[in-house]
């Protein structure tokens, strides 16, 4: 059993230079049992404490502990010590380059899955909640339009209905591995499956001329509030909030890496200056050159992510969050529009707890969430304020002031057609809502339309912040394995070049 | 410009309607006690009796007819106008024809004599008219007091509770709670064949109460609107519906396969309910009531029966007998 010194300096015979063969004698003998100065120490691994008489087996030894022992061989001669560092500095650089790889790989494949997956997706639970807001809407207004919908409002409804089936399609496909979202998902098509049904049901009845035809109206619209749009909601939420995560995980830092890139930079600093210490030689080229691969390896990743992640972050801020709450704005707009129409077709059928009107307190609540009370601006904190505030440039400001005015001129327009339908004229009422002119269908159909504008604009700014963010990724981890070899075969040459000097 | 002269109109009539009470008031007390027009029913005879007061023992008495012009009468010709409360939503009663969007029904064709006899048989070419105002069952006695119409023509039974708001005419149908079920079904009436059924009624309604009370074992779903009950028996989520018989019998005009069991288990009868202050208007209307009745089998109130109500409501032999104060 031997014992190294433990001192940091090696004696200094050996600094001089010797051979580098075997390694030299030791100046201190094995250390023998009961060394002067520590009396009563047992000696570790050795023979029993003398007293005894009888020798004892050593226990066996494992491999680390004989690696261990190796390496402290080794250390105690500056050849030896030579290797060490290198082999430690090698793997450092390495460490260094294949960790940045990898975390960049991971943030970029996040941050590819934001644009060719979670945000398509969320944008296309979007599309199935907003449909069958829409369907539900429609097939008020076919009603109220009597016993045989207008072609338009027809085709209107069906083509509703099939985008929000297919689209179910396609999320049943994607949702992966959630076993709540695959559930919701079914859950939906079995709901819309009954809705359908309940509408033909609506339509057959009133061809008929039965008012049979609007209890299965309500009953359907019932079935859309309660069932339909919470469980399209729910879906959307879970798509936004894997959105979200796919975000997060782009955006964090790679700490691991950047940990590792220090670390990396402050070994190579300080075995230049062991070498600098030892030789008086001010540079060592191997050295160097692995510092400055690892020194460029970690700018490149510190901006690049940095540049990443603030393309990333303005894509979130103003593509994807501006798109929730214009989405939300539409949804709230189409289910308005929905109980205008219901107000109609229901005449006072259905009641809330305190005697109004079902339909137009719900109405002038989804108006409430909008744009909140009374007034010409969007009120502070409705909906289409918050999409103004969101909005970062005039281009997309445009179209949300275009539906705030908008939507003004629908409460008006509402307004004169609930005091005509409550002076008995019904069908005062029914010309101001479905007419041919000055509707408050015309009025709805601007704010969907320019809500549309508004989204198809934040789509665009969304895809170009996100694709900015996603370049600055590009090359990231092909450069942090090139850096890498470079600098691990450069600080190798470098411990090479002053091992040589032994030979 | 028209509704101005409407509310002012409507506060001089008040004022006039007031005073006239006033003066009479002394005249009414006396005559109160001097008799009855028919026996009197059994007080328990349905719900909204038994609730009543002690000095309700016939709310379906009505002031006797009179065609004489007063305030209220006057205050609608000069208008030019009849505002009536209906509902919108109740077949064969008052609801508007899908196809042509017009108020049609029961109810309606009521109105529409009123509305002749009161601003003139041929009204409608002076440029006069009748304003119908969709109301929902909680409103109708709020929007007579409000002053908001002038009647309320809307399946709305005559009970003790209502007589202290509002006025009412003699009763022109007698309806009754019954129940609804599936041709075929084996529920046989309001009565044990309901056991383990599931039942459905609107909610807030007398068939809701009495299902309270007594519900023969059944499972109770209450809706917002009586015909909803139909839409969920039509899709099998209850049993059987309950409802008074004039509703009912709409619901069964709309689906051949449903029919009314059993007898009715309340008496409802409907009245034309007015302001407590338009007297002349009560007595305008029962006047119109007795000559809706007049003729027997040729009579308008059978011609409308026959019309609406006789397909699915059958074993009507005619209108209630009309009952009067004094």
């Amino acid at each position: 059993m031997t014992h190294p010194p433990s001192g940091g300096t090696p004696p200094a015979g050996l600094l001089a230079g010797g051979p580098a063969g075997p390694p030299a004698p030791l100046p201190f003998p094995a250390g023998p049992p009961g060394q002067p100065g520590t009396p009563g120490q047992p000696p570790v691994g050795a023979a029993a404490p003398g007293g005894t008489g009888t020798p004892v087996e050593p226990p066996r030894r494992t491999a680390w502990a004989e690696g261990v022992d190796r390496l402290r061989a080794a250390a105690t001669t500056e050849p030896g010590r030579l290797r060490l560092i290198g082999a430690v500095l090698a793997a450092l650089v390495l460490a260094f380059g294949a960790v940045t790889a990898w975390q960049v790989s991971d943030r970029s494949a996040a941050a590819a899955d934001v644009v060719g997956q979670s945000q398509p997706l969320s944008d296309d639970a979007a599309s199935v909640y907003r449909s069958l807001a829409d369907a539900d809407t429609t097939a008020a207004a076919g009603f109220l339009s009597g016993g045989q919908w207008p072609a338009e409002i027809r085709e209107r409804y069906e083509t509703d209905i099939e985008v929000a089936s297919e689209l179910l399609v396609t999320a049943a496909a994607n949702t992966e591995g959630s076993a709540a979202s695959r559930r919701g998902v079914a859950e939906l098509n079995s709901h819309l499956t009954a809705y359908t049904g309940l509408v033909e049901q609506a339509r057959a009845n009133n061809r008929q001329g039965l008012p049979l035809g609007g209890a299965y109206l309500r009953h359907a619209n019932e079935r859309m509030r309660t069932d339909l749009l919470p469980a399209a909601r729910s879906l959307y939420e879970a798509e936004t909030d894997r959105l979200g995560e796919d975000y997060a995980d782009a955006r964090s830092w790679p700490w691991a890496a950047l940990a590792l890139g220090v670390l990396a930079l402050a070994a190579l600093g300080w075995a230049q200056r062991r070498v600098y210490l030892r030789t008086n030689r001010v540079f060592n080229q191997g050295l160097l050159a692995a510092t400055a691969a690892c020194a460029v390896l970690l700018l490149w990743l510190a901006v690049g992510h940095g540049v990443a992640r603030s393309g990333l972050g303005d894509s979130r801020e103003h593509g994807a969050e501006s798109l929730r709450v214009l989405n939300e704005a539409r949804i709230h707009s189409l289910t308005a529009r929905g109980d205008e129409s219901l107000t109609l077709v229901a005449r006072g059928a259905r009641l809330t707890g305190n005697g109004k009107d079902f339909y137009e307190t719900s109405y002038a609540g989804g108006m409430r969430d909008l744009v909140g009370g009374p007034g010409e601006e969007a009120a502070p904190g409705s909906l289409l304020d918050r999409a103004g505030d969101l909005a970062d440039d005039t281009e997309g400001r445009a179209p949300v002031r275009a539906a705030v005015e908008a939507v003004r001129t629908w409460q008006d327009r509402h307004r004169e057609a609930r005091k005509a339908d409550d002076n008995g004229d019904y069908d005062g009422a029914l010309r101001q809502v479905i007419g041919d002119r000055g509707t408050t269908g015309e009025s709805f159909d601007e704010v969907d339309s320019s809500l549309d504008r508004a989204q198809a604009h934040e789509r665009r700014e969304f895809r170009a912040a996100a694709d900015g963010g996603r370049r600055a990724f590009a090359g990231l981890p092909a450069g942090a394995a090139v850096f890498a070899l470079l600098g691990a075969a450069a600080a190798v040459l470098g411990i090479g070049r002053r091992l040589s000097e032994y030979r | 410009m028209d509704r101005r002269l409407r509310g002012w109109g409507g506060v001089a009539g008040m004022a006039v309607a007031c005073a006239l009470a006033a003066a009479l008031l002394p005249a009414v007390r006396h005559e109160a006690g001097t008799g009855r027009a028919g026996p009197p029913r059994p007080p328990e005879a349905t719900p909204a009796r038994q609730a009543a007061d002690e000095d309700c023992e016939d709310p379906e008495a009505s002031l006797r007819p009179s065609g004489a012009d007063g305030p209220a009468v006057n205050r609608i010709q000069e208008s030019r106008q009849l505002v009536v409360g209906v509902d919108q939503n109740s077949f064969r009663w008052g609801y508007r024809d899908p196809a042509t969007q017009d108020l049609v029904g029961f109810d309606i064709d009521l109105v529409e004599a009123i509305a002749e006899d009161i601003l003139g048989e041929d009204y409608r070419e002076q440029d006069k008219k009748v304003v119908y105002r969709a109301i929902p069952t909680n409103q109708r006695i709020p929007a007579l007091q409000k002053g908001d119409v002038d009647l309320v023509v809307r399946t709305m039974t005559i009970n003790c509770d209502r007589i202290r708001d509002v006025a009412f005419s003699t009763a022109y149908f007698e309806a009754g709670q019954q129940v609804l079920a599936p041709k075929g079904s084996g529920i046989e009436g309001f009565d044990a064949t309901l056991a383990g059924r599931t039942v459905c009624t609107a909610a807030g309604s007398t068939g809701e109460s009495e299902l309270r009370k007594q519900s023969h074992g059944a499972r109770v779903v209450t809706v917002p609107n009586q015909l909803d009950c139909l839409v969920r028996l039509q899709l099998g989520e209850v049993d059987a519906v309950v409802t008074d018989n004039a509703l009912a019998a709409g619901q069964a005009a709309q689906d051949p396969s449903v029919e009314l069991v059993g007898e009715p288990f309340t008496e409802e009868p409907y009245g034309v309910a007015v302001n407590l202050a338009d007297d002349d208007l009560v007595r305008r209307v029962n006047k119109v009531l007795e000559e809706y009745r007049a003729g027997g089998a040729d009579s308008a109130w059978r011609e409308a029966y026959e019309k609406w109500l006789a397909d699915d409501l059958k074993g009507i032999e005619g209108p209630p007998a009309p009952k009067y104060k004094s």
